[in-house]
């Protein structure tokens, strides 16, 4: 009989679905609560067309995520003849998960640092950086490479992008209530009601405000899944651990430019790249250093524990 | 794995799919009937192997059980570039059904202690007339084989022809790896 000796998070898999749950929820809030206010000025029907906008938008992101991505940091696309090596360790990972094999790419930044994105594990592409393939070994970058296709076969982009609609139609809206000052915004109820495009602005801001806490959240909940099916794939924990110590360490000791350049992308890194952010505030969108080591400590205790 | 597992991001590590492995033997005989390519007896199991005493108890287990069989084939370790462990065994040329056994003794071992994710690819190469070598893989997670035909003379290049044409025998006799992304080039095996 099969034996198993994975260890599941069902802690974990609750919050993690409590706040998708949240996130959703404050989504159709919002377009409820832009129905209510756009009823009083007679024209409900604009919040729902602002919500499909919204929607709109947000699967654009999804679908273009690997192309913004790869320009965003600078990305190449690298055949197998380039680079043997780092190929035959995704095959051969890819083949022990039994997953589609991503395209690969390597961006030449001297920040260590690894990502994955793309639509679908059909259409995902993991990028190294050439600062990670100088600062590793090829274990620790194996234990790496294992993350990010974890994070592909997650689906974390998709996931990380639908979470974020509430969001981005936050920003849309908050943005547009600007212009609604200037040009319409002139249609009032009774004497102290606010002017519609000033209760669009408070809505979206608190919005944004729940949204960014609870993405971050769910980032972290998302690099924890990634760290623990990345660890059992490889079978080597310590080596994932001792990548992380390393890539962590390096990041604080490098020049700030390069690290500002890539701030956009942080939430796609295996670490993030900010200087001077610490990793304990709830706007962190990685999990703390010590919280991701006590993850792997356990897996690789259940690795070595002898049968009885 | 199911979407909404990869959803809520709880993926589970894939099981090896261990029986194919039997179908090797009558695979054989047509190998030898139709390209003239025989068994040397020898077959090797690719795995990860995990850190920690569970881990090693297990492989001295495994090396004990082989060695103390009836037919007692020679069996060794050694490790590759990419951090696998090869386990490589060593029998009677003509009893291929007695080397699968010895493998499977091997995977199922590994299995029952709850390492069965880490199984990479099982081996056995083939020889012809000239001494011109290729391998028959075993992709445990898929279930399903591929012939790996190194060109002679050491430098690392596939012959492709070979490897086709293989694929179109064996087609029928065993489960064939259609994507041919999934051929793993395994410079550098032990065997070949």
């Amino acid at each position: 009989m099969a034996r198993t000796r994975f260890i599941g998070d069902a802690g974990l898999t609750a919050r993690m679905t409590l706040v998708m749950f949240l996130l959703g929820a404050l989504f159709v809030a919002l377009v409820a609560v832009l129905m209510g206010v756009f009823a009083q000025s007679g024209s409900p029907g604009i919040a729902l067309l602002v919500g499909v906008g919204g929607l709109g938008v947000v699967w654009w992101q999804w679908y273009s995520s690997d192309k913004v991505a790869m320009r965003a940091m600078g990305a190449r696309e690298v055949s197998p003849e380039q680079a043997p090596e780092l190929h035959g360790m995704i095959d051969r990972l890819c083949a022990m998960a039994d997953m589609p094999k991503p395209r690969v790419g390597v961006s030449d930044t001297h920040v260590p640092n690894a990502f994955a994105t793309g639509r679908s594990p059909d259409r995902a592409i993991v990028v190294v950086t050439t600062g990670i393939l100088r600062t590793l070994d090829a274990e620790e970058l194996e234990g790496v490479l294992a993350h990010e296709l974890a994070h592909v076969a997650h689906r974390d982009v998709l996931v990380m992008t639908v979470a974020s609609s509430a969001g981005i139609l936050a920003g849309m809206l908050a943005q547009g209530s600007r212009y609604g000052m200037f040009f319409g915004g002139n249609r009032r109820d009774g004497n102290n009601a606010l002017p519609v495009w000033l209760l669009v602005l408070l809505v979206s801001l608190v919005t944004y405000a729940i949204s960014f806490l609870l993405l971050k959240v769910l980032s972290r909940y998302r690099e924890l899944s990634a760290d623990r099916a990345g660890a059992h794939l490889t079978m080597k924990p310590q080596a994932l651990a001792s990548a992380l110590q390393k890539i962590t360490g390096e990041i604080n000791t490098i020049p700030d430019r390069d690290l500002r350049a890539s701030k956009s992308m942080n939430a796609f890194f295996i670490a993030p790249a900010i200087k001077g952010v610490s990793l304990k505030t709830l706007t962190s969108t990685h999990p703390s250093l010590e919280q991701r080591l006590e993850q792997l400590a356990k897996i690789q205790a259940e690795l070595g524990r002898p049968a009885g | 794995m199911g979407f909404l597992d990869s959803l809520l991001g709880r993926s589970r590590p894939k099981q090896a799919d261990l029986d194919a492995l039997f179908l090797v033997p009558s695979a054989a005989i047509t190998l030898q009937a139709s390209l003239g390519l025989r068994p040397p007896g020898r077959g090797s199991v690719c795995y990860r192997a995990a850190g920690g005493a569970a881990f090693a108890q297990t492989e001295a287990d495994i090396l004990s059980l082989l060695r103390d069989a009836p037919d007692a084939p020679e069996v060794s370790t050694s490790h590759d570039e990419f951090g696998y462990t090869w386990l490589v065994v060593d029998d009677d040329p003509d009893d291929v059904a007695g080397l699968c056994t010895d493998l499977h003794a091997v995977n199922t071992t590994l299995e029952a202690q709850g390492f069965g994710p880490g199984l990479l690819c099982s081996l056995v190469p083939f020889e012809d007339a000239a001494g011109r070598r290729v391998g028959l893989v075993y992709l445990y997670k898929q279930g399903t084989f591929y012939p790996f035909a190194p060109q002679p003379g050491g430098q690392r290049q596939r012959d492709s022809l070979l490897e086709i044409n293989l694929r179109e025998t064996l087609t029928g006799e065993l489960p064939v790896e259609q994507q041919t992304s999934r051929w793993l080039a395994l410079w550098g095996a032990p065997g070949l």
